[in-house]
């Protein structure tokens, strides 16, 4: 069973229709990068996996139940299986890092969990000591590698990504690389959406890739060269 | 039930909830002025409400139980005709005692009119007879046959006609303090209500984050409810010890037998009533908040 799925979906926006008849299916376990031109709709693809859009037509279905219908309450527990990294990093500002990263934890009722991830998960990031400071206090990679950690403190099943290497250095980004990897061989299934050809290449080297591109309001697979 | 469950869980409380969503000055401080004003005025209508209340039980009891006789008579007459009467009233059934009220007596009821220096004895002033009832009373028309045929000075007053729209008025009043605490608790709903929504479009991006780390709505909406709530228990018991304070400090609140106006006060255990007007004030800024929450997040969903 995909854990998701993406069955005929359209998605119109100010009138005009973004694309249409997009089928999408995420195998647990698989590793899928999203390409294509900016404004294409990947962002927008992306909020549809995670639930944060509803498509104009079509469904989508989280582990095999489609969120047509789906009481929030159900589509926010759905949410906790999916960890997000979002373009624009929203954290809540007048949080320290440390408890924006432990948010999921938080409104999951386990925030007691948090002592035993929080200081591994720093760490990895690279953020131990500003583990204090807020979210507006920090740098553009910095707010990323945070968000990362926060996207994966649930162990959660799928990892979605929207361009997570944009803001930070080469580097930090074969890092992060090597964790969604990690993940995915731990049978996570990763959805990432990028421009960074050389990130693709990278994972390619390293596990199974799927590279989708989105162009003229289909959803195709990419050329081999990717 | 889930009220019941959001209760409890509010009591309980959850620090890590209610960091969630960032203090809001304007929206703390009018929930907190709201509840202590209208609980200001809650205490000044409960104690107006008790007030009438207890007047119109008093004059309603006291004068319920008592009736004037008046005899006019000429002057030779005068002892004869009072004999007459007290010994009908001592024979009527429902009449506990009657008693004619001495030359002093009358002074003093006609002192505030007319000054101490009335010589009463110069004047042909009616006499007087108290009579108290007991029972479920006399009755009136059957004593006004009886005291037209033997005492025909006589003229029966049963105080009904001073009574009816006193307890009438009295009642009135109470209404009136009941409907001011009714609307008292609507307009705190609506304030607090206006709060809220202000709170949550002003935290919309905080919802939005919560949303996508998987927070669920009742989550979302408890940390504003408790925050909400608590912030209405303590302005409404704030203004609950001001008001009280303010009633207590009224002049004349010593007067047991006063008028309406200096008998503005609680008595007694009534004191007891101000201890409900916070927790009330909490359960409306609980409903309210609750309510503007449901249907924040379900339009923001």
């Amino acid at each position: 069973m995909a854990v998701i799925e993406l069955r005929d979906v359209a998605y119109s926006y100010g009138g005009g229709e973004l694309f249409s008849g997009l089928s999408l299916s995420l195998a647990p376990g698989s590793f899928h990068f999203l390409t294509g031109p900016s404004g294409a709709g990947k962002t927008t693809l992306l909020k549809l996996c995670y639930g944060d859009l509803v498509p104009t037509s079509g469904e989508v279905a989280f582990w095999g139940e489609a969120t047509t219908g789906m009481a929030r309450d159900a589509l926010a527990l759905n949410r906790r299986r999916i960890g997000v990294v979002h373009q624009d990093c929203q954290f809540l500002d007048h949080l320290p890092l440390a408890e924006n990263v432990a948010l999921p934890l938080t409104v999951a009722g386990r925030h007691h969990e948090a002592a035993a991830y929080l200081p591994d998960l720093l760490g990895w990031v690279g953020l131990t000591r500003h583990a204090e400071r807020r979210p507006p206090e920090l740098s553009g990679g910095e707010r990323q590698r945070a968000a990362l950690a926060r996207a994966v403190i649930m162990s959660p099943e799928v990892i979605i990504a929207d361009e997570p290497t944009g803001n930070i250095d080469w580097e930090m980004s074969q890092r992060l690389l090597s964790l969604l990897v990690e993940l995915n061989r731990m049978g996570k299934a990763v959805l990432i959406a990028t421009h960074d050809l050389n990130l693709i290449r990278a994972a390619k080297a390293q596990v199974s890739v799927r590279t989708l591109r989105l162009k003229d309001r289909q959803l195709i697979a990419a050329g081999a060269d990717l | 039930m889930s009220a019941l469950r959001m209760a409890l869980s509010l009591l309980a409380g959850d620090v890590q909830a209610d960091r969630s969503v960032p203090p809001t000055g304007f929206t703390a401080r009018l929930t907190l002025f709201t509840a202590t004003a209208m609980a200001l005025l809650a205490v000044f209508a409960l104690a107006l409400s008790l007030a009438a209340g207890r007047l119109a039980t008093r004059w309603s009891d006291e004068l319920s139980q008592s009736a004037t006789l008046r005899i006019s008579a000429p002057a030779e007459q005068m002892d004869a005709q009072v004999a007459a009467a007290l010994e009908l009233l001592r024979t009527t059934p429902g009449v506990a005692s009657a008693r004619a009220l001495d030359s002093e007596e009358e002074q003093a009821l006609l002192t505030p009119w007319f000054g101490p220096e009335l010589p009463l004895d110069a004047l042909a002033i009616p006499r007087l007879i108290e009579v108290v009832e007991e029972g479920r009373g006399f009755d009136a028309t059957g004593l006004r046959a009886r005291l037209q045929a033997e005492v025909p000075g006589a003229v029966l007053d049963d105080h009904t006609r001073w009574r009816a729209p006193l307890v009438a008025a009295a009642g009135r009043l109470r209404g009136m303090g009941a409907l001011a605490l009714l609307l008292i608790g609507a307009a705190t709903a609506t304030m607090i209500t206006l709060a809220a929504h202000s709170a949550l479009s002003a935290n919309a991006q905080v919802i939005r984050v919560l949303r996508l780390v998987g927070a669920r709505d009742a989550y979302i909406a408890r940390a504003f409810v408790r925050r909400f709530t608590l912030r209405a228990l303590a302005g409404a018991g704030l203004g609950t010890v001001l008001g009280g304070l303010l009633v207590a400090l009224l002049p004349g609140g010593g007067d047991d037998s006063g008028s309406v106006l200096t008998g503005i006060r609680f008595a007694g255990a009534q004191w007891l009533w101000l201890l409900t007007i916070p927790p009330l004030a909490a359960v409306v800024a609980f409903g309210a908040t609750r309510l503007a929450a449901r249907r924040m997040l379900e339009r923001q969903s």
